[in-house]
């Protein structure tokens, strides 16, 4: 008897945005990752590598080797990125943090216009992660680069409604915030909405725990996104984008050099970050911001394979 | 998702009636529009009783052109008359939902072939010849002989909604519970299973407080399995009720504006 592929039939899509100076696609999927047979991925996942606008001093020496000699210039440290082939530079504005060196909006609004003056890939621009300092600097980074299409996180419930007005106006797109929650995901993504700026200008970050650190909470909430987004809920169709550098080099794998049942740290280090983002690329993730080069490496190669048709 | 079929362009109501017989498209646009912000998914059409069968035929295809051409809804068909029923699906744009065929052969022969050749979603209703039947396993005997035929005419099961029908409570109460139960196990028939709808106002006939039985019915037959209604789209309580249920039901993510979204589909 004949085998018949099966294949389900999606009503609907992720929205597909824009971003950067060479108009980078991403999202737009209407199928489940890398299942070509049955929809369209037209986008390929985007990755990218962090820069911070000041030498970050708690990263681990592994990190710290990567970019040595650019980790006190931000413009070169972004170069740097673009030559070990990220997507897209996302720059960190730590300096803003009221615990690091309490930047102004202005400073840091110059540090942004000059790392994007120099890249000719789009720019990812995240805040310090303090809400209400966030909430004060990204509208002026929003306007420093206004017409540049960079993709500005990360907003909570808190803080979204300058930063959105701010992205509307100058032309961006906004990373939306929420704790591990789809329920705070899609109202905030309604929130936005609700304000103007279409659901093809929005990110989701459900705030992704790294490998051994409930991943699979992270995991569940993405697929359940995406079937979603397919079943039709525009409100939940948005790109997600996954902070997996950010936590895979805090695991204590990543840094404990001298556990010996866990083998040579290098690799145990660059595995957890790159089996992390595989992982979410297989759950439905767009954007990939990671750490380390040679993680960047191994995941484009994972995806070129991945990417590549398996339709009947 | 839920599937409001709204039920308000039809001949039987004056103001539709009025825009036939004077060809002014204002009020079915009106009501196009109207049932879309209520959160209608379908728009049923019928040009009720006034018009000879032979009229029919072209007010239909009036109709549906009015509506879709106010907005971007399939409509649902809703006739007996097999002629009018062509010519609305001749002008449909998009995928149309033929209201409606029931068990009887002479019937599935005409309107199966009609659904598969405009490639249209149909109603089909658990009856026959000898009228509604009584017991739940009864509308389900009748509901596997409609998902037969409508395999057999190519017509998947997830075009065909099945009405197991609906009484009014206040003369026929013990068909309420019956037509749950056929709810139920209509959605075990296949895989994937056809889909389920009923006419909701029946339920509440010449009862008072309609709009509170009309609620409370559609509740419960979203818990056994009720993917659409035809029903008074309207009535923002009612839309309510299936948005609530629908989030119970885990069929929607739920979020705080769940009301407002059910709406914006």
């Amino acid at each position: 008897m004949a085998v018949t592929i099966a294949k389900e039939r999606w009503t609907s899509k992720v929205a597909e945005m824009v971003i950067g100076p060479n108009d980078l696609k991403l999202g737009g999927e209407s199928t489940l990752s890398f299942l070509h047979f049955e929809g369209a991925m037209p986008n390929r996942p985007v990755t990218s590598l962090e820069v911070f606008d000041m030498e970050p001093e708690d990263w681990p020496d592994m990190l710290k080797e990567a970019y040595a000699g650019v980790m006190n210039d931000p413009v070169a440290w972004a170069k740097k990125v673009v030559e070990y082939g990220a997507d897209a530079v996302t720059l960190r504005l730590m300096s803003a943090h009221p615990d690091w060196k309490n930047a102004s909006a202005d400073e840091v609004a110059k540090t942004a216009k000059a790392v994007a003056d120099a890249i000719n890939v789009p720019l990812i621009v995240l805040g310090c992660g303090v809400e209400e300092k966030d909430g004060e600097i990204l509208p002026v980074v929003a306007e420093a680069l206004a017409g540049k299409k960079v993709l500005i996180g990360c907003v909570t419930a808190n803080n979204y409604k300058s930063i959105t007005a701010a992205c509307n106006g100058y032309g961006h797109n906004i990373i939306a915030s929420s704790p591990l929650d789809i329920n705070l995901c899609k109202q905030l993504n309604i929130l936005i909405n609700e304000m103007g700026l279409p659901l093809d200008r929005v990110g989701f970050d459900p705030s992704v725990a790294g490998l051994g650190y409930g991943i699979e909470y992270a995991y569940s909430i993405m697929e359940r996104a995406r079937v979603g987004a397919l079943t039709g809920d525009k409100t939940l169709a948005t790109p997600v984008v996954c902070f997996v550098g950010e936590n895979t080099w805090k695991a204590k794998e990543s840094i404990a050099p001298d556990v010996v049942e866990w083998g040579p740290l290098h690799d145990r280090a660059i595995l957890w970050e790159v089996t992390t983002a595989i992982t979410f690329a297989n759950a439905g993730g767009t954007v990939f911001i990671m750490r380390h080069p040679e993680s960047l490496k191994r995941f484009n190669a994972f995806i070129d394979e991945a990417y590549k048709s398996n339709a009947y | 998702m839920f599937e409001i079929i709204g039920e308000r362009i039809n001949g039987m109501f004056l103001d539709i009636r009025e825009a036939i017989v004077n060809k002014d498209p204002k009020n079915v646009r009106n009501w196009a529009v109207k049932q879309a912000e209520c959160g209608a998914y379908w728009l049923d059409i019928n040009t009720g009783p006034v018009a000879s069968k032979e009229e029919q035929v072209e007010i239909m295809a009036w109709l549906v052109k009015c509506a879709q051409e106010a907005v971007d809804l399939p409509c649902a068909i809703d006739t007996t008359n097999w002629a009018a029923m062509e010519a609305g699906l001749k002008v449909h744009k998009g995928k149309a939902l033929i209201n409606s065929a029931t068990a009887e052969q002479a019937k599935m022969d005409v309107l199966f072939p009609m659904a598969a050749k405009y490639e249209a979603s149909i109603v089909a209703l658990a009856m026959n010849e000898k009228g509604v039947p009584k017991s739940a396993d009864d509308r389900c005997a009748l509901a596997m002989e409609l998902l037969a035929n409508a395999d057999g005419y190519g017509i998947s099961p997830v075009d065909l909604y099945i009405d197991p029908l609906v009484l009014p409570v206040n003369v026929a109460q013990e068909h309420g519970p019956e037509s749950l139960e056929a709810l139920r196990q209509i959605k075990l028939l296949s895989n994937p299973s056809p889909k389920t709808t009923i006419g909701l106002s029946n339920i509440s006939q010449k009862a008072p407080n309609r709009p509170l039985i009309n609620r409370t019915y559609l509740a419960m037959a979203m818990c056994v399995g009720l993917d659409s209604a035809i029903m008074d789209a309207e009535d923002a309580d009612l839309v309510d009720t299936a948005a609530t249920a629908s989030i119970i039901m885990n069929q929607t993510i739920y979020c705080d504006s769940y009301i407002k979204i059910f709406r914006q589909r």
